[in-house]
Protein backbone atom coordinates (compact mmCIF):
# COMPACT_ATOMS: atom_id res chain seq x y z
CA UNK A 1 0.00 0.00 0.00
CA UNK A 2 2.98 2.66 0.48
CA UNK A 3 4.58 2.58 -2.59
CA UNK A 4 0.89 2.23 -4.00
CA UNK A 5 0.06 5.70 -2.55
CA UNK A 6 3.60 7.07 -3.03
CA UNK A 7 3.25 5.80 -6.95
CA UNK A 8 -0.29 7.68 -7.23
CA UNK A 9 1.21 10.83 -5.80
CA UNK A 10 4.16 11.14 -7.47
CA UNK A 11 2.22 10.29 -10.74
CA UNK A 12 -0.33 13.36 -10.32
CA UNK A 13 2.87 15.18 -9.37
CA UNK A 14 4.26 14.38 -12.83
CA UNK A 15 1.57 15.23 -14.54
CA UNK A 16 1.37 18.59 -13.32
CA UNK A 17 5.02 18.97 -13.82
CA UNK A 18 4.84 17.81 -17.70
CA UNK A 19 2.07 19.99 -18.32
CA UNK A 20 3.65 23.17 -19.93
CA UNK A 21 0.48 25.12 -19.10
CA UNK A 22 -1.23 24.22 -15.82
CA UNK A 23 -4.72 24.40 -15.87
CA UNK A 24 -6.58 24.46 -12.93
CA UNK A 25 -8.22 21.38 -14.22
CA UNK A 26 -4.87 20.27 -13.68
CA UNK A 27 -4.55 21.19 -10.42
CA UNK A 28 -8.24 19.56 -9.59
CA UNK A 29 -6.97 16.40 -10.94
CA UNK A 30 -4.56 16.42 -8.72
CA UNK A 31 -6.64 17.03 -5.84
CA UNK A 32 -8.79 14.02 -6.60
CA UNK A 33 -5.35 11.82 -6.72
CA UNK A 34 -4.41 13.41 -2.98
CA UNK A 35 -7.98 13.04 -2.30
CA UNK A 36 -8.02 9.14 -2.80
CA UNK A 37 -4.63 8.86 -1.05
CA UNK A 38 -5.88 10.48 2.44
CA UNK A 39 -8.91 8.02 2.54
CA UNK A 40 -6.39 5.28 1.65
CA UNK A 41 -4.39 6.48 4.33
CA UNK A 42 -7.61 6.00 6.75
CA UNK A 43 -8.39 9.77 7.12
CA UNK A 44 -12.12 10.82 7.64
CA UNK A 45 -13.99 10.76 5.02
CA UNK A 46 -14.97 14.79 6.05
CA UNK A 47 -12.13 15.88 6.92
CA UNK A 48 -10.44 15.47 3.71
CA UNK A 49 -13.04 17.43 2.23
CA UNK A 50 -12.91 19.85 4.29
CA UNK A 51 -8.32 19.20 3.66
CA UNK A 52 -9.01 19.30 -0.15
CA UNK A 53 -11.19 22.59 0.33
CA UNK A 54 -8.55 24.49 2.54
CA UNK A 55 -5.54 23.86 0.30
CA UNK A 56 -7.46 24.28 -2.73
CA UNK A 57 -7.89 27.55 -1.40
CA UNK A 58 -4.94 28.06 -0.29
CA UNK A 59 -3.13 27.12 -3.46
CA UNK A 60 -5.41 29.80 -5.52
CA UNK A 61 -4.32 32.54 -2.94
CA UNK A 62 -0.71 31.29 -3.39
CA UNK A 63 -1.25 32.04 -7.04
CA UNK A 64 0.25 28.12 -6.99
CA UNK A 65 0.01 28.54 -10.76
CA UNK A 66 2.61 30.99 -11.73
CA UNK A 67 5.00 29.16 -9.92
CA UNK A 68 8.27 27.04 -11.06
CA UNK A 69 7.29 24.37 -10.21
CA UNK A 70 3.25 24.08 -8.73
CA UNK A 71 3.01 20.08 -8.19
CA UNK A 72 5.58 20.49 -5.19
CA UNK A 73 3.98 24.03 -4.33
CA UNK A 74 0.81 22.08 -3.47
CA UNK A 75 2.62 19.15 -1.94
CA UNK A 76 4.17 21.60 0.31
CA UNK A 77 1.09 23.81 0.97
CA UNK A 78 -0.91 20.19 1.83
CA UNK A 79 2.16 18.71 4.22
CA UNK A 80 1.69 22.11 6.04
CA UNK A 81 -1.94 22.06 6.34
CA UNK A 82 -1.75 18.72 8.01
CA UNK A 83 1.35 19.45 10.12
CA UNK A 84 -1.15 22.13 11.43
CA UNK A 85 -4.02 19.90 11.89
CA UNK A 86 -1.81 17.65 13.70
CA UNK A 87 -0.83 20.15 16.36
CA UNK A 88 2.55 22.53 15.67
CA UNK A 89 5.21 21.28 17.97
CA UNK A 90 5.66 18.45 20.58
CA UNK A 91 3.82 18.52 23.67
CA UNK A 92 4.74 17.86 27.07
CA UNK A 93 2.64 15.71 29.96
CA UNK A 94 0.92 17.64 32.33
CA UNK A 95 2.28 16.64 35.50
CA UNK A 96 1.08 18.90 37.93
CA UNK A 97 -0.71 17.94 41.27
CA UNK A 98 -2.81 15.65 41.28
CA UNK A 99 -0.24 13.88 38.90
CA UNK A 100 -2.77 11.61 38.11
CA UNK A 101 -2.99 9.99 34.88
CA UNK A 102 -6.34 8.28 33.26
CA UNK A 103 -5.58 6.01 30.46
CA UNK A 104 -9.01 4.98 28.43
CA UNK A 105 -9.47 3.57 24.93
CA UNK A 106 -11.39 0.85 23.07
CA UNK A 107 -10.47 -3.13 23.31
CA UNK A 108 -6.93 -4.11 22.51
CA UNK A 109 -5.55 -0.50 21.47
CA UNK A 110 -2.55 -0.74 23.76
CA UNK A 111 -3.80 1.21 27.23
CA UNK A 112 -2.10 -1.42 29.19
CA UNK A 113 1.19 -1.66 27.88
CA UNK A 114 1.33 2.01 27.45
CA UNK A 115 0.76 2.91 31.44
CA UNK A 116 3.86 0.46 31.63
CA UNK A 117 5.49 2.83 28.71
CA UNK A 118 4.68 5.66 30.43
CA UNK A 119 5.75 4.21 33.97
CA UNK A 120 9.63 3.79 32.78
CA UNK A 121 9.78 7.12 30.88
CA UNK A 122 8.77 8.99 33.73
CA UNK A 123 11.24 6.67 35.60
CA UNK A 124 13.73 7.64 33.01
CA UNK A 125 12.45 10.97 34.05
CA UNK A 126 13.68 11.04 37.68
CA UNK A 127 9.75 10.57 38.43
CA UNK A 128 8.11 8.07 40.97
CA UNK A 129 5.82 6.43 38.65
CA UNK A 130 2.89 4.06 40.08
CA UNK A 131 0.72 1.92 38.31
CA UNK A 132 -3.03 1.35 39.37
CA UNK A 133 -5.38 -1.71 37.84
CA UNK A 134 -9.09 -1.09 36.91
CA UNK A 135 -9.18 -3.16 34.31
CA UNK A 136 -11.67 -6.33 36.51
CA UNK A 137 -13.01 -7.36 33.46
CA UNK A 138 -10.64 -8.48 31.08
CA UNK A 139 -9.13 -12.54 32.27
CA UNK A 140 -5.59 -11.67 33.43
CA UNK A 141 -5.17 -7.75 32.95
CA UNK A 142 -4.52 -7.42 36.63
CA UNK A 143 -1.64 -9.87 36.13
CA UNK A 144 -0.17 -8.28 32.63
CA UNK A 145 0.07 -4.98 34.39
CA UNK A 146 1.90 -6.30 37.67
CA UNK A 147 4.37 -8.48 35.57
CA UNK A 148 4.95 -5.17 33.48
CA UNK A 149 5.70 -3.31 36.57
CA UNK A 150 7.78 -6.34 38.40
CA UNK A 151 9.74 -6.11 35.09
CA UNK A 152 10.24 -1.87 35.23
CA UNK A 153 10.45 -1.59 39.21
CA UNK A 154 7.52 0.29 39.79
CA UNK A 155 4.59 -0.36 42.61
CA UNK A 156 1.49 -1.98 41.49
CA UNK A 157 -1.83 -1.32 43.34
CA UNK A 158 -4.19 -4.11 42.69
CA UNK A 159 -7.67 -4.25 43.43
CA UNK A 160 -9.13 -6.09 46.74
CA UNK A 161 -9.47 -9.95 46.04
CA UNK A 162 -12.70 -10.78 44.63
CA UNK A 163 -13.80 -7.10 43.23
CA UNK A 164 -16.03 -6.38 40.13
CA UNK A 165 -16.90 -2.94 40.67
CA UNK A 166 -13.99 -0.69 39.25
CA UNK A 167 -15.93 2.27 40.95
CA UNK A 168 -15.27 0.42 44.26
CA UNK A 169 -11.83 -0.38 43.23
CA UNK A 170 -10.92 3.08 42.04
CA UNK A 171 -11.83 4.46 45.96
CA UNK A 172 -9.38 1.24 47.45
CA UNK A 173 -6.84 2.74 44.63
CA UNK A 174 -7.22 6.46 46.17
CA UNK A 175 -6.92 5.22 49.84
CA UNK A 176 -3.72 3.06 48.64
CA UNK A 177 -2.32 6.17 46.93
CA UNK A 178 -2.56 8.52 49.61
CA UNK A 179 -0.19 5.63 51.71
CA UNK A 180 2.45 5.99 48.80
CA UNK A 181 3.48 9.16 50.11
CA UNK A 182 3.44 11.23 46.25
CA UNK A 183 4.36 9.93 42.44
CA UNK A 184 2.45 9.86 39.39
CA UNK A 185 -0.15 7.19 39.20
CA UNK A 186 -1.40 5.97 35.83
CA UNK A 187 -5.06 4.37 36.10
CA UNK A 188 -5.27 1.22 33.61
CA UNK A 189 -8.91 0.96 32.77
CA UNK A 190 -10.61 -2.21 30.94
CA UNK A 191 -11.09 -1.75 27.38
CA UNK A 192 -14.37 -0.62 25.82
CA UNK A 193 -16.39 -0.11 22.62
CA UNK A 194 -17.62 3.75 22.44
CA UNK A 195 -21.03 2.34 21.59
CA UNK A 196 -21.71 0.67 25.31
CA UNK A 197 -23.42 3.04 27.43
CA UNK A 198 -23.19 1.13 30.09
CA UNK A 199 -19.45 0.53 30.14
CA UNK A 200 -18.99 4.25 29.38
CA UNK A 201 -21.12 5.49 32.33
CA UNK A 202 -18.69 3.46 34.51
CA UNK A 203 -15.52 5.22 33.33
CA UNK A 204 -16.94 8.64 33.70
CA UNK A 205 -17.82 7.18 37.68
CA UNK A 206 -14.53 6.56 37.92
CA UNK A 207 -13.24 9.69 36.10
CA UNK A 208 -15.00 11.90 38.51
CA UNK A 209 -13.28 10.13 41.24
CA UNK A 210 -9.67 9.89 39.78
CA UNK A 211 -10.19 13.69 38.70
CA UNK A 212 -7.06 13.03 36.78
CA UNK A 213 -4.74 15.53 35.47
CA UNK A 214 -4.23 13.87 32.20
CA UNK A 215 -7.00 11.32 30.63
CA UNK A 216 -5.31 9.74 27.40
CA UNK A 217 -7.51 8.08 25.06
CA UNK A 218 -5.00 5.21 23.64
CA UNK A 219 -5.89 4.40 19.68
CA UNK A 220 -4.34 1.85 17.74
CA UNK A 221 -3.03 3.40 14.15
CA UNK A 222 -4.99 1.01 11.88
CA UNK A 223 -7.97 2.88 13.62
CA UNK A 224 -10.28 2.94 10.31
CA UNK A 225 -13.60 5.65 9.80
CA UNK A 226 -14.43 4.83 12.78
CA UNK A 227 -12.24 7.55 14.40
CA UNK A 228 -14.41 10.39 14.72
CA UNK A 229 -17.21 8.80 16.42
CA UNK A 230 -14.59 7.05 18.90
CA UNK A 231 -12.78 10.04 19.55
CA UNK A 232 -15.68 12.23 20.20
CA UNK A 233 -17.61 9.95 22.33
CA UNK A 234 -14.61 9.22 24.90
CA UNK A 235 -14.31 12.79 24.78
CA UNK A 236 -18.02 14.06 25.86
CA UNK A 237 -17.77 11.03 28.42
CA UNK A 238 -14.64 11.69 30.43
CA UNK A 239 -12.66 14.88 28.66
CA UNK A 240 -10.23 13.93 27.22
CA UNK A 241 -6.56 15.69 27.56
CA UNK A 242 -4.67 14.25 25.35
CA UNK A 243 -4.17 11.70 22.78
CA UNK A 244 -1.56 8.59 22.52
CA UNK A 245 -1.62 6.59 19.22
CA UNK A 246 -0.02 2.79 19.32
CA UNK A 247 1.64 0.24 16.76
CA UNK A 248 3.12 2.72 14.91
CA UNK A 249 6.01 0.22 14.45
CA UNK A 250 3.79 -1.30 11.62
CA UNK A 251 2.47 -0.31 8.00
CA UNK A 252 -0.63 1.32 9.37
CA UNK A 253 -0.80 5.13 8.17
CA UNK A 254 -2.44 6.32 11.29
CA UNK A 255 -4.59 8.79 9.05
CA UNK A 256 -7.21 8.20 12.00
CA UNK A 257 -4.67 10.73 14.02
CA UNK A 258 -5.61 13.38 11.77
CA UNK A 259 -9.80 12.69 12.52
CA UNK A 260 -9.19 12.36 16.60
CA UNK A 261 -6.86 15.41 16.71
CA UNK A 262 -9.99 17.42 14.68
CA UNK A 263 -12.75 16.05 16.87
CA UNK A 264 -10.95 16.81 20.43
CA UNK A 265 -8.55 19.25 19.96
CA UNK A 266 -6.89 17.34 22.09
CA UNK A 267 -2.89 17.41 21.46
CA UNK A 268 -1.27 14.22 20.68
CA UNK A 269 1.06 13.13 23.31
CA UNK A 270 2.84 9.90 22.79
CA UNK A 271 3.11 7.11 19.96
CA UNK A 272 3.62 3.79 20.55
CA UNK A 273 6.35 1.94 18.35
CA UNK A 274 6.96 -1.47 19.30
CA UNK A 275 5.79 -4.30 22.23
CA UNK A 276 8.96 -3.74 24.47
CA UNK A 277 8.18 -0.71 27.68
CA UNK A 278 10.98 1.73 26.06
CA UNK A 279 9.09 1.67 22.29
CA UNK A 280 7.50 5.00 23.40
CA UNK A 281 8.38 8.23 21.94
CA UNK A 282 7.64 12.00 21.91
CA UNK A 283 5.21 12.79 18.89
CA UNK A 284 6.21 15.00 15.57
CA UNK A 285 3.42 16.49 13.87
CA UNK A 286 5.82 16.86 10.70
CA UNK A 287 6.66 13.39 10.59
CA UNK A 288 3.41 12.10 11.23
CA UNK A 289 2.06 14.51 8.10
CA UNK A 290 4.70 12.98 5.85
CA UNK A 291 3.70 9.65 6.85
CA UNK A 292 0.26 10.06 6.36
CA UNK A 293 0.87 11.40 2.93
CA UNK A 294 3.03 9.16 2.46
CA UNK A 295 5.43 11.23 0.90
CA UNK A 296 8.49 12.06 3.01
CA UNK A 297 11.16 12.32 0.58
CA UNK A 298 9.07 14.62 -1.45
CA UNK A 299 8.36 17.12 1.35
CA UNK A 300 11.95 16.95 2.03
CA UNK A 301 13.03 17.51 -1.44
CA UNK A 302 10.77 20.91 -1.14
CA UNK A 303 12.13 22.28 1.81
CA UNK A 304 15.56 21.94 0.30
CA UNK A 305 14.20 23.89 -2.88
CA UNK B 1 -20.30 2.44 10.03
CA UNK B 2 -23.32 1.16 11.31
CA UNK B 3 -26.09 1.19 8.54
CA UNK B 4 -23.08 2.26 6.08
CA UNK B 5 -25.48 1.40 3.22
CA UNK B 6 -28.77 3.86 4.43
CA UNK B 7 -26.32 6.50 5.20
CA UNK B 8 -25.75 6.67 1.05
CA UNK B 9 -29.74 6.91 0.42
CA UNK B 10 -29.67 10.20 2.35
CA UNK B 11 -26.52 11.50 0.81
CA UNK B 12 -27.42 10.88 -2.88
CA UNK B 13 -30.82 12.00 -2.88
CA UNK B 14 -30.40 14.52 -6.47
CA UNK B 15 -30.39 12.15 -9.40
CA UNK B 16 -27.59 14.29 -10.53
CA UNK B 17 -24.87 12.10 -8.89
CA UNK B 18 -21.30 13.17 -7.76
CA UNK B 19 -19.48 10.71 -8.93
CA UNK B 20 -16.03 11.40 -7.08
CA UNK B 21 -18.00 11.83 -4.18
CA UNK B 22 -20.02 8.26 -4.24
CA UNK B 23 -16.53 6.24 -4.78
CA UNK B 24 -14.73 8.46 -2.27
CA UNK B 25 -17.71 7.77 0.65
CA UNK B 26 -17.47 3.66 -0.80
CA UNK B 27 -13.83 3.61 0.06
CA UNK B 28 -14.90 5.53 3.40
CA UNK B 29 -17.24 2.51 4.17
CA UNK B 30 -13.71 0.51 4.01
CA UNK B 31 -14.71 -1.58 0.84
CA UNK B 32 -11.83 -0.78 -0.70
CA UNK B 33 -11.10 1.21 -3.92
CA UNK B 34 -11.53 -1.29 -6.33
CA UNK B 35 -14.83 -2.50 -5.25
CA UNK B 36 -15.76 1.12 -4.71
CA UNK B 37 -14.59 1.88 -8.87
CA UNK B 38 -16.46 -1.36 -9.93
CA UNK B 39 -19.73 -0.09 -8.43
CA UNK B 40 -19.55 3.27 -9.35
CA UNK B 41 -18.29 2.29 -13.11
CA UNK B 42 -21.54 0.11 -13.18
CA UNK B 43 -24.00 2.70 -11.89
CA UNK B 44 -22.31 4.84 -14.55
CA UNK B 45 -22.96 2.87 -17.38
CA UNK B 46 -26.73 2.57 -16.77
CA UNK B 47 -28.64 4.90 -19.00
CA UNK B 48 -31.57 6.47 -16.35
CA UNK B 49 -31.62 8.58 -13.43
CA UNK B 50 -30.52 6.98 -10.29
CA UNK B 51 -31.72 7.49 -6.58
CA UNK B 52 -30.10 6.64 -3.89
CA UNK B 53 -31.33 3.63 -3.65
CA UNK B 54 -30.55 2.33 -6.83
CA UNK B 55 -26.85 3.14 -5.38
CA UNK B 56 -27.71 1.38 -2.48
CA UNK B 57 -29.39 -1.90 -4.31
CA UNK B 58 -26.04 -1.96 -7.29
CA UNK B 59 -24.03 -2.29 -4.24
CA UNK B 60 -25.56 -4.67 -2.63
CA UNK B 61 -25.92 -7.23 -5.60
CA UNK B 62 -21.82 -6.39 -6.03
CA UNK B 63 -21.23 -7.35 -2.13
CA UNK B 64 -23.46 -10.22 -2.67
CA UNK B 65 -21.73 -11.34 -5.72
CA UNK B 66 -18.57 -11.27 -4.30
CA UNK B 67 -18.92 -12.93 -0.84
CA UNK B 68 -19.58 -17.11 -0.71
CA UNK B 69 -23.20 -17.96 0.41
CA UNK B 70 -22.25 -20.11 2.84
CA UNK B 71 -18.87 -21.16 4.25
CA UNK B 72 -17.48 -25.17 5.05
CA UNK B 73 -18.27 -25.49 8.95
CA UNK B 74 -15.62 -27.04 11.39
CA UNK B 75 -16.04 -31.02 11.81
CA UNK B 76 -13.95 -33.32 13.56
CA UNK B 77 -11.79 -36.16 11.51
CA UNK B 78 -13.61 -38.95 10.87
CA UNK B 79 -10.38 -41.58 11.87
CA UNK B 80 -9.91 -39.65 15.44
CA UNK B 81 -7.08 -37.48 14.60
CA UNK B 82 -7.30 -33.79 16.33
CA UNK B 83 -7.91 -30.90 13.62
CA UNK B 84 -5.22 -28.19 14.49
CA UNK B 85 -6.45 -24.65 14.23
CA UNK B 86 -4.21 -21.97 14.05
CA UNK B 87 -5.23 -18.71 15.18
CA UNK B 88 -2.97 -15.91 13.86
CA UNK B 89 -3.05 -11.74 14.12
CA UNK B 90 -1.67 -8.53 14.42
CA UNK B 91 -1.26 -7.43 18.30
CA UNK B 92 -4.58 -6.62 20.27
CA UNK B 93 -7.46 -8.01 17.47
CA UNK B 94 -8.61 -11.06 19.80
CA UNK B 95 -7.13 -13.81 18.97
CA UNK B 96 -6.83 -14.81 22.67
CA UNK B 97 -10.61 -14.28 23.41
CA UNK B 98 -11.54 -15.73 19.71
CA UNK B 99 -9.49 -19.09 20.81
CA UNK B 100 -11.59 -19.22 23.97
CA UNK B 101 -14.98 -18.42 22.06
CA UNK B 102 -14.31 -20.98 19.51
CA UNK B 103 -13.70 -23.71 22.39
CA UNK B 104 -16.76 -22.77 23.80
CA UNK B 105 -18.43 -22.90 20.44
CA UNK B 106 -16.88 -26.49 19.50
CA UNK B 107 -17.46 -27.97 22.92
CA UNK B 108 -21.70 -26.83 22.45
CA UNK B 109 -20.86 -29.16 19.90
CA UNK B 110 -19.93 -31.87 21.79
CA UNK B 111 -16.31 -31.88 20.96
CA UNK B 112 -13.71 -32.20 22.62
CA UNK B 113 -11.24 -29.62 22.77
CA UNK B 114 -7.36 -28.86 23.31
CA UNK B 115 -6.29 -25.04 24.09
CA UNK B 116 -2.26 -24.35 23.13
CA UNK B 117 -0.92 -20.84 24.87
CA UNK B 118 1.59 -20.27 22.09
CA UNK B 119 1.63 -16.38 23.06
CA UNK B 120 5.10 -17.15 25.20
CA UNK B 121 6.07 -13.85 24.58
CA UNK B 122 2.84 -10.76 25.87
CA UNK B 123 3.04 -10.19 29.50
CA UNK B 124 -0.02 -12.32 31.25
CA UNK B 125 -1.19 -14.05 27.92
CA UNK B 126 -0.63 -17.66 28.95
CA UNK B 127 -2.48 -16.19 32.05
CA UNK B 128 -5.34 -14.66 30.25
CA UNK B 129 -5.31 -18.03 28.12
CA UNK B 130 -5.57 -20.29 31.42
CA UNK B 131 -8.49 -18.37 32.49
CA UNK B 132 -10.06 -19.15 30.05
CA UNK B 133 -9.43 -22.68 29.79
CA UNK B 134 -10.36 -23.09 33.54
CA UNK B 135 -13.83 -21.23 33.06
CA UNK B 136 -14.27 -23.56 29.94
CA UNK B 137 -12.47 -26.19 31.58
CA UNK B 138 -10.36 -27.34 28.17
CA UNK B 139 -7.26 -28.46 28.94
CA UNK B 140 -4.16 -26.47 28.50
CA UNK B 141 -0.73 -26.75 27.47
CA UNK B 142 1.43 -23.90 27.65
CA UNK B 143 5.80 -23.30 28.52
CA UNK B 144 7.99 -21.14 29.94
CA UNK B 145 8.05 -17.43 29.26
CA UNK B 146 9.82 -16.19 25.87
CA UNK B 147 9.91 -20.18 25.17
CA UNK B 148 9.87 -21.14 21.42
CA UNK B 149 5.87 -21.04 20.37
CA UNK B 150 6.35 -23.83 18.15
CA UNK B 151 7.24 -26.16 20.50
CA UNK B 152 4.21 -25.64 22.69
CA UNK B 153 1.66 -26.21 19.89
CA UNK B 154 3.44 -29.37 19.57
CA UNK B 155 3.11 -30.39 22.93
CA UNK B 156 -0.45 -29.44 22.44
CA UNK B 157 -1.13 -32.26 19.56
CA UNK B 158 0.80 -34.80 21.65
CA UNK B 159 -1.50 -33.47 24.34
CA UNK B 160 -4.69 -33.68 21.90
CA UNK B 161 -3.84 -37.21 20.28
CA UNK B 162 -3.33 -38.10 24.25
CA UNK B 163 -6.54 -36.84 25.79
CA UNK B 164 -8.74 -37.90 22.97
CA UNK B 165 -9.57 -34.58 21.94
CA UNK B 166 -10.63 -34.21 18.34
CA UNK B 167 -9.69 -30.12 18.02
CA UNK B 168 -6.42 -28.59 18.97
CA UNK B 169 -6.82 -24.36 19.25
CA UNK B 170 -3.45 -22.87 19.03
CA UNK B 171 -3.31 -19.28 19.92
CA UNK B 172 -0.47 -17.51 18.95
CA UNK B 173 1.64 -13.50 20.13
CA UNK B 174 0.16 -11.04 18.43
CA UNK B 175 2.36 -9.95 15.15
CA UNK B 176 2.43 -6.94 12.71
CA UNK B 177 3.09 -8.00 8.98
CA UNK B 178 5.64 -5.98 8.88
CA UNK B 179 8.01 -7.52 11.23
CA UNK B 180 9.92 -10.26 9.62
CA UNK B 181 11.43 -12.26 12.40
CA UNK B 182 7.96 -12.88 14.11
CA UNK B 183 6.54 -13.75 10.40
CA UNK B 184 9.35 -16.27 10.39
CA UNK B 185 8.56 -17.44 13.99
CA UNK B 186 4.78 -18.36 12.58
CA UNK B 187 6.14 -20.01 9.70
CA UNK B 188 7.85 -22.40 11.59
CA UNK B 189 5.17 -22.87 14.18
CA UNK B 190 3.27 -24.17 10.78
CA UNK B 191 6.32 -26.58 10.06
CA UNK B 192 6.71 -28.02 13.76
CA UNK B 193 2.75 -28.87 13.61
CA UNK B 194 3.25 -30.38 10.19
CA UNK B 195 5.19 -32.96 11.42
CA UNK B 196 2.63 -34.43 13.56
CA UNK B 197 0.27 -34.41 10.95
CA UNK B 198 1.36 -33.21 7.20
CA UNK B 199 -1.72 -31.90 6.47
CA UNK B 200 -1.67 -29.77 9.92
CA UNK B 201 -2.47 -27.12 10.58
CA UNK B 202 -5.51 -27.59 9.48
CA UNK B 203 -7.42 -24.56 9.60
CA UNK B 204 -5.44 -20.99 9.21
CA UNK B 205 -7.64 -18.58 10.62
CA UNK B 206 -6.69 -14.90 10.94
CA UNK B 207 -8.36 -12.48 13.59
CA UNK B 208 -9.02 -9.06 11.92
CA UNK B 209 -10.52 -6.23 14.35
CA UNK B 210 -13.66 -4.69 12.59
CA UNK B 211 -12.34 -0.95 13.80
CA UNK B 212 -8.78 -1.85 11.17
CA UNK B 213 -9.34 0.70 8.00
CA UNK B 214 -8.05 -0.29 5.14
CA UNK B 215 -4.95 -1.61 6.53
CA UNK B 216 -6.47 -4.88 7.68
CA UNK B 217 -6.19 -6.01 3.72
CA UNK B 218 -2.46 -5.32 3.87
CA UNK B 219 -2.74 -7.48 6.93
CA UNK B 220 -4.74 -10.51 5.29
CA UNK B 221 -2.33 -10.40 2.31
CA UNK B 222 1.55 -10.37 4.06
CA UNK B 223 -0.15 -13.52 6.43
CA UNK B 224 -1.66 -15.29 3.42
CA UNK B 225 1.71 -14.81 1.52
CA UNK B 226 3.27 -16.20 5.27
CA UNK B 227 0.78 -19.22 5.51
CA UNK B 228 -2.21 -20.04 3.68
CA UNK B 229 -5.34 -18.74 5.57
CA UNK B 230 -8.43 -20.98 5.64
CA UNK B 231 -10.51 -17.95 7.00
CA UNK B 232 -11.20 -14.79 8.85
CA UNK B 233 -12.63 -14.15 12.45
CA UNK B 234 -14.14 -10.32 12.31
CA UNK B 235 -13.73 -8.95 16.13
CA UNK B 236 -15.61 -6.51 17.67
CA UNK B 237 -18.29 -5.78 15.10
CA UNK B 238 -20.43 -4.64 18.66
CA UNK B 239 -18.76 -1.56 17.85
CA UNK B 240 -19.33 1.24 15.45
CA UNK B 241 -17.07 -0.59 12.94
CA UNK B 242 -18.83 -2.79 10.61
CA UNK B 243 -16.08 -4.98 9.10
CA UNK B 244 -16.86 -3.42 5.19
CA UNK B 245 -13.14 -5.25 5.00
CA UNK B 246 -14.02 -8.50 5.00
CA UNK B 247 -15.63 -7.64 1.16
CA UNK B 248 -12.44 -6.80 -0.42
CA UNK B 249 -10.61 -9.48 1.78
CA UNK B 250 -12.71 -11.91 0.08
CA UNK B 251 -12.59 -10.05 -3.39
CA UNK B 252 -8.50 -10.26 -3.95
CA UNK B 253 -7.40 -13.34 -1.28
CA UNK B 254 -10.53 -15.85 -1.79
CA UNK B 255 -10.38 -16.06 2.19
CA UNK B 256 -13.94 -16.43 3.87
CA UNK B 257 -14.91 -14.92 7.13
CA UNK B 258 -15.69 -18.18 8.89
CA UNK B 259 -17.36 -16.52 12.26
CA UNK B 260 -17.49 -12.92 14.08
CA UNK B 261 -17.07 -11.68 17.13
CA UNK B 262 -19.97 -9.48 19.01
CA UNK B 263 -18.63 -8.92 22.68
CA UNK B 264 -15.94 -9.49 25.29
CA UNK B 265 -18.34 -12.49 26.68
CA UNK B 266 -17.35 -16.10 25.21
CA UNK B 267 -21.09 -16.67 23.66
CA UNK B 268 -20.89 -13.24 21.98
CA UNK B 269 -19.57 -15.19 18.65
CA UNK B 270 -21.40 -16.47 15.92
CA UNK B 271 -21.10 -18.13 12.86
CA UNK B 272 -20.73 -15.79 9.72
CA UNK B 273 -24.23 -15.44 7.65
CA UNK B 274 -23.49 -13.36 4.09
CA UNK B 275 -26.84 -12.82 3.74
CA UNK B 276 -27.83 -11.25 7.00
CA UNK B 277 -23.93 -9.17 6.82
CA UNK B 278 -25.51 -7.71 3.32
CA UNK B 279 -28.74 -7.07 4.55
CA UNK B 280 -28.29 -6.02 7.98
CA UNK B 281 -24.79 -5.25 8.92
CA UNK B 282 -23.68 -3.34 5.75
N1 LIG C 1 3.70 -3.59 17.71
C1 LIG C 1 3.15 -2.92 18.72
N2 LIG C 1 2.34 -3.56 19.57
C2 LIG C 1 1.80 -2.85 20.58
C3 LIG C 1 2.05 -1.47 20.80
N3 LIG C 1 1.37 -1.10 21.89
C4 LIG C 1 0.71 -2.20 22.33
N4 LIG C 1 0.96 -3.26 21.56
C5 LIG C 1 0.44 -4.64 21.64
O1 LIG C 1 -0.95 -4.60 21.44
C6 LIG C 1 -1.58 -5.65 22.16
C7 LIG C 1 -2.66 -5.08 23.06
O2 LIG C 1 -2.04 -4.29 24.05
P1 LIG C 1 -2.65 -4.06 25.49
O3 LIG C 1 -1.76 -3.10 26.20
O4 LIG C 1 -2.95 -5.35 26.14
O5 LIG C 1 -4.01 -3.33 25.07
P2 LIG C 1 -5.18 -2.83 26.02
O6 LIG C 1 -5.72 -1.59 25.40
O7 LIG C 1 -4.72 -2.73 27.41
O8 LIG C 1 -6.23 -4.00 25.85
P3 LIG C 1 -7.57 -4.23 26.72
O9 LIG C 1 -7.20 -3.91 28.12
O10 LIG C 1 -7.93 -5.65 26.50
O11 LIG C 1 -8.58 -3.30 26.14
C8 LIG C 1 -0.47 -6.37 22.90
O12 LIG C 1 -0.06 -7.46 22.11
C9 LIG C 1 0.64 -5.33 22.97
O13 LIG C 1 1.91 -5.93 23.04
C10 LIG C 1 2.92 -0.81 19.85
O14 LIG C 1 3.18 0.39 19.93
N5 LIG C 1 3.43 -1.59 18.85
N1 LIG D 1 -16.17 -5.55 22.37
C1 LIG D 1 -15.47 -6.61 21.96
N2 LIG D 1 -14.27 -6.82 22.51
C2 LIG D 1 -13.56 -7.89 22.10
C3 LIG D 1 -14.02 -8.80 21.10
N3 LIG D 1 -13.07 -9.74 20.93
C4 LIG D 1 -12.06 -9.43 21.77
N4 LIG D 1 -12.35 -8.32 22.49
C5 LIG D 1 -11.54 -7.59 23.49
O1 LIG D 1 -10.40 -7.08 22.83
C6 LIG D 1 -9.29 -7.02 23.74
C7 LIG D 1 -8.12 -7.78 23.15
O2 LIG D 1 -8.49 -9.15 23.04
P1 LIG D 1 -7.43 -10.33 23.07
O3 LIG D 1 -8.18 -11.59 22.84
O4 LIG D 1 -6.57 -10.23 24.26
O5 LIG D 1 -6.60 -9.94 21.77
P2 LIG D 1 -5.30 -10.65 21.20
O6 LIG D 1 -5.37 -10.56 19.73
O7 LIG D 1 -5.14 -11.99 21.80
O8 LIG D 1 -4.17 -9.66 21.75
P3 LIG D 1 -2.57 -9.94 21.77
O9 LIG D 1 -2.39 -11.36 22.10
O10 LIG D 1 -2.06 -8.99 22.79
O11 LIG D 1 -2.10 -9.58 20.40
C8 LIG D 1 -9.81 -7.59 25.05
O12 LIG D 1 -10.25 -6.50 25.85
C9 LIG D 1 -11.00 -8.43 24.63
O13 LIG D 1 -11.94 -8.58 25.66
C10 LIG D 1 -15.32 -8.53 20.52
O14 LIG D 1 -15.81 -9.23 19.63
N5 LIG D 1 -15.98 -7.42 21.00
MG1 LIG E 1 -5.52 -3.57 29.14
MG1 LIG F 1 -3.56 -12.85 22.83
Amino acid sequence: MFSLLQEKLEDAFRKLRGTAKISESNIADAMKDIRMALLEADVDFTVTKDLIKAVTETAQGEDVLRTVNPGQMIVKIFHDELVKLLGGGATELDLSPPQRILMVGLNGAGKTTTSAKLASWLKKQGKRPLLIALDLYRPAAITQLQVLGQQLGVPVCVPPAGETDPVKATRAALKWLDEQGGGVAIFDTAGRQEVDDELLTQLKQVRDLVQPSETLLVADAATGQQAVAVASKFNETVTLSGLVMTKLDGDARGGALLSMRQVTGCPVKFIGVGEKVEQLEVFHPDRMAQRILGMGDIVTLVEKA
Amino acid sequence: MAGFFKSLIQRFTKPDIDWDDLEASLIAGDLGPKLALQIVSDLQAQQRKLHGADIVQVARDHVRKILPESVPHLTPFADGRPKVLLIVGVNGVGKTTSTAKLAHLLQHAGHKVVLAAADTFRAAAVEQLQVWSQRLDAPLVKGPPNSDPAAVCFEGYEMAVKTGASFLLCDTAGRLHTKHNLMEEMKKIHRVLGRKDPTSPHEIILVVDATTGSNALQQAREFHKAIPLTGLIVTKLDGSGKGGVLVPIQQELKVPTRFIGLGEKVEDFQAFDSKRFVDELL
